[in-house]
């Protein structure tokens, strides 16, 4: 099937080669890293995880976020989903490769990597998310993979790929809660300490892929002869909402529990995300973005009218996924930190060689994205386009 | 199929890339360089076990001392001659470096030769080389 | 000699395994010592000093100022080769000083007395009984000696500062660039770190090893006392039956091992 993505317009190339000069930029600063040493980025003492920690966050609920079109078909046999589950297995995987290629970058001494398997340490949440990606990545690979072969060769897929369809289905929340778990278990992290968090993560998780999913669907109905299903967004559509409002409702629990009990080292973080704390304020008209962003995308979702009209739609869920992004991808990791454990605060603003080095990961993930999606709708535009021929014979 | 010259030189492309290091290198090979012993070194005879040991498996002895020495605090060393060392790479004159001294003529000449850069010297700090 | 190869192969084989570090000493415990032949083996130095669990007193009545708290840490800044950095996002710090309320963040308050109130604080790691940057490395890189010391493997540490983020004290810093530039004077006794590596006080592991007290203690003039917690006749023991004696976030049950006298 892979020949299906070496045949394309000049667009797709003009996008492939493009994304691989971006690539090839990024991976200049990341040589630069190398030699020089993370401090070539904003992070600091303090503040010891910064952007990178931040979007393999973002990116594994992303991944998981994926798990919404394949649970509903394969759990509930809801059977408008079949033609998309692939697109959700295809989300996955470069997903999952971007937060693998996050941690990477984030190492101090990257040629070190396979010390976390040369001396395996179960206490060490880290090496559970290591375990629980790279298994999740090899899932929805197998899985997507022979799910569209089969559809390619006219035959039902094998038994024990439906098996590891359900195992997938099963993975897709532990791979974002053992990364909750990664911060939600750390003493002096106020922040970070509540049990709502896997849960909150997984409900933005579950609003950020599938409008992320609903997006890339409907990009796919403009620009080839597969049509994604009407039936199909606007179910995705009223997952993502109900997605979000869960995800608003844990984070005023959150809130409320912050302020009600008045405990400063919880209090601090939130102050300092949302109001500034004794003058250290950058990432305040973020965060109100974000919750704006988050609350216009419910009342587009939450009303009929709104949502199945798909011009609002698309934004509504471009206003989801950058809220949910500020909320995880920015404020998440970095408010954490600040202030740190001895009440000090320095605030972490990201460098730019630590921005080009992201956007060259997101560029690969792009790239691994449209190859994946070239390939399937490949295979979908095959299918019907035998079909035409056969209605028409 | 009419790709055949295609696919010949493709193949001598291919060839011409693979055997690459031997065209370049061929004519600069140089002679095994024999590592030059400090007078120190020369007058103990005998290091902490013998030589033809030390010269092929050094580095799992370094290796290993530097799990014994870091994480379980045990220092001293009982080789199989029945002699005590202190275990220490470079810590003054009870060490590896303190009979070695001379890096360049010692350590680096076969490393250099065999092209391997281990990165002890990025944190331990070598004798200082006299002019 | 063939057989010290074979054993030392072994040791090495299992070694890297990571079955740790008892294995090995069975290993070179079994390999000889049967046919009269001495054994090769490891073990301890015999003036090395020892402990069931190391703790640390710092008697803050008997200091008074920065001026007082310099000459200690100038000692552990010299002997462990640490670096100075100005960019302060890149500082490397084992021990350091800080006001009482960032130091005791749970006990300030605002009618706290003035000698308190401006007086520095030594701050450093607690080497914690229960520590949760041991829990969270994914390598073992940073690790519980049986006697309390909570130390850093520079040789295996991956960078990846899991263990900044568990340590409820910041008593963690990380190797932004290559700190070489940064060290005035090295101590070739010691080695320096490389860049990407996490390090910390090692309460003087190496010093400990070799018979001596860590270096802050000796540079104290009896400022900080250093001893076995387990020890009921210890220095540190009678220090903390005589004293009222504060903790840093004991609330968080890390336990640790360095006591304030306030």
């Amino acid at each position: 099937m892979l020949e299906l993505a070496f045949k394309g317009s000049k667009k797709y190339w003009v996008w492939i080669v493009s994304l691989c000069s971006v690539i090839g930029f990024a991976f200049i600063c990341y040589l630069w890293q190398l030699g020089f040493g993370l401090g070539i980025t904003g992070m600091s003492r303090d503040v010891s995880w910064g952007f990178y920690i931040a979007q393999l966050t973002f990116f594994v609920g992303v991944a998981a976020g994926g798990v919404m079109v394949v649970l509903p078909y394969y759990l509930h046999d809801y059977k408008a989903f079949g033609r998309i589950t692939v697109l959700g297995e295809f989300l996955a995987i470069p997903a999952v490769i971007m937060c693998l290629l996050f941690v990477i970058v984030d190492l101090g001494q990257p040629m070190r990597l396979l010390n976390v398997i040369l001396y395996p340490t179960p206490n060490s949440v880290l090496f559970w998310d290591m375990i629980v990606l790279n298994v999740y990545l090899l899932l929805n690979i197998v899985v997507g993979w022979n799910v569209l072969e089969a559809e390619r060769n006219n035959v039902k897929y094998p038994g024990w790929v439906k098996f590891l369809a359900y195992t997938s289905i099963v993975w897709a929340p532990a791979i974002h809660t053992v990364t909750a778990f990664l911060y939600c278990g750390l003493p002096g992290r106020g922040f970070w300490m509540t049990a709502i968090l896997a849960p909150r993560f997984l409900a933005s998780a579950f609003a950020a892929g599938p409008s992320l999913l609903i997006l890339l669907a409907l990009f796919i109905r403009n620009v080839t002869k597969f049509d994604p299903g009407k039936e199909q967004i606007q179910s995705l559509a009223k997952i993502v909402a109900y997605a979000l409002i869960l995800n608003v409702f844990f984070f005023l629990c959150e809130v409320f529990v912050v302020f009600y009990s008045q405990i400063p080292s919880h209090m601090s973080h939130l102050q300092y995300l949302f109001a500034g704390l004794h003058g250290h304020n950058a990432y305040v008209p973020w965060m109100w973005s974000a919750m704006a962003f988050m609350t216009i995308g419910i009342i587009l979702l939450v009303i009929p009218t709104a949502r199945k009209n798909e011009s609002v739609l698309a934004v509504a869920c471009i206003f989801v996924f950058a809220g949910t992004w500020i909320d995880k991808g920015l404020g998440m990791i970095s408010g954490g930190f600040v202030p740190n454990p001895l009440h000090h605060i320095n605030e972490y603003i990201p460098t730019i060689p630590e921005l080009v080095i992201t956007l060259g990961i997101y560029a690969i993930g792009a790239l691994i994205l449209t190859v994946l999606y070239k390939i399937a709708i490949g295979v979908k535009e095959e299918s019907s386009g035998a079909k035409d021929t056969c209605e028409s014979c | 199929m009419n790709d055949k010259n295609k696919i010949v030189a493709g193949l001598i492309i291919f060839a011409a890339i693979a055997t690459f290091p031997f065209w370049y290198n061929m004519g600069k090979a140089v002679p095994v360089p024999e590592p030059k012993l400090s007078e120190k070194a020369k007058a103990a005879k005998v290091c902490v076990e013998p030589k033809e040991f030390m010269k092929s498996e050094h580095m799992q002895v370094l290796d290993v001392w530097r799990d014994v020495v870091v994480r379980n605090a045990d220092r001293v060393y009982l080789s199989s001659s029945g002699k005590e060392y202190n275990m220490s790479l470079s810590s003054g004159e009870e060490s590896c470096m303190g009979c070695h001294s001379d890096k360049v003529e010692f350590c680096d000449k076969c490393h250099n030769y065999a092209s391997v850069d281990p990165y002890c010297w990025d944190c331990h700090i070598a004798p200082k080389e006299k002019k | 000699m063939e057989k010290s190869r074979r054993s030392f192969l072994k040791l090495v084989g299992i070694s890297t395994l990571g079955l740790g570090a008892s294995p090995v000493l069975d290993v070179f415990a079994a390999s000889g010592g049967h046919d009269g032949k001495p054994k090769a083996g490891v073990s301890k130095r015999l003036n090395a000093l020892t402990a069931k669990r190391w703790g640390m007193v710092i008697d803050t009545r008997k200091f008074e100022s920065k001026e007082d708290l310099e000459p200690i840490i100038d000692a552990c800044n010299k002997i462990h080769n640490i670096p100075k950095l100005e960019n302060k996002r890149h500082e490397v710090m084992w021990i350091w000083e800080d006001e009482y309320k960032h130091v005791f963040t749970h006990r300030e308050h605002e009618f706290i007395d003035e000698r308190i109130k401006h007086l520095p604080f030594l701050v450093l790691c607690n080497h914690c009984e229960n520590p949760a940057c041991v829990r969270v490395c994914p390598t073992k890189a940073t690790f519980k000696r049986e006697d309390g010391i909570v130390l850093m493997d520079f040789h295996r540490c991956i960078g990846c500062r899991f263990c900044m983020a568990a340590c409820p004290y910041g008593s963690r810093s990380f190797n932004f660039r290559d700190p070489r530039p940064f060290i005035k004077e090295e101590n070739k006794e010691f080695p320096t770190r490389m860049k990407g590596v996490v390090e910390k006080c090692n309460f003087c592991a190496e010093r400990l090893a070799v018979g001596k007290m860590p270096a802050c203690v000796e540079a104290s003039n009896g400022a900080i006392a250093f001893g076995d917690l387990e020890d009921p006749e210890s220095e540190v023991r009678e220090l903390l039956r005589s004293n009222y004696t504060i903790r840093r976030k004991p609330d968080l049950g890390a336990g640790p091992s360095v006591y304030y006298i306030v």
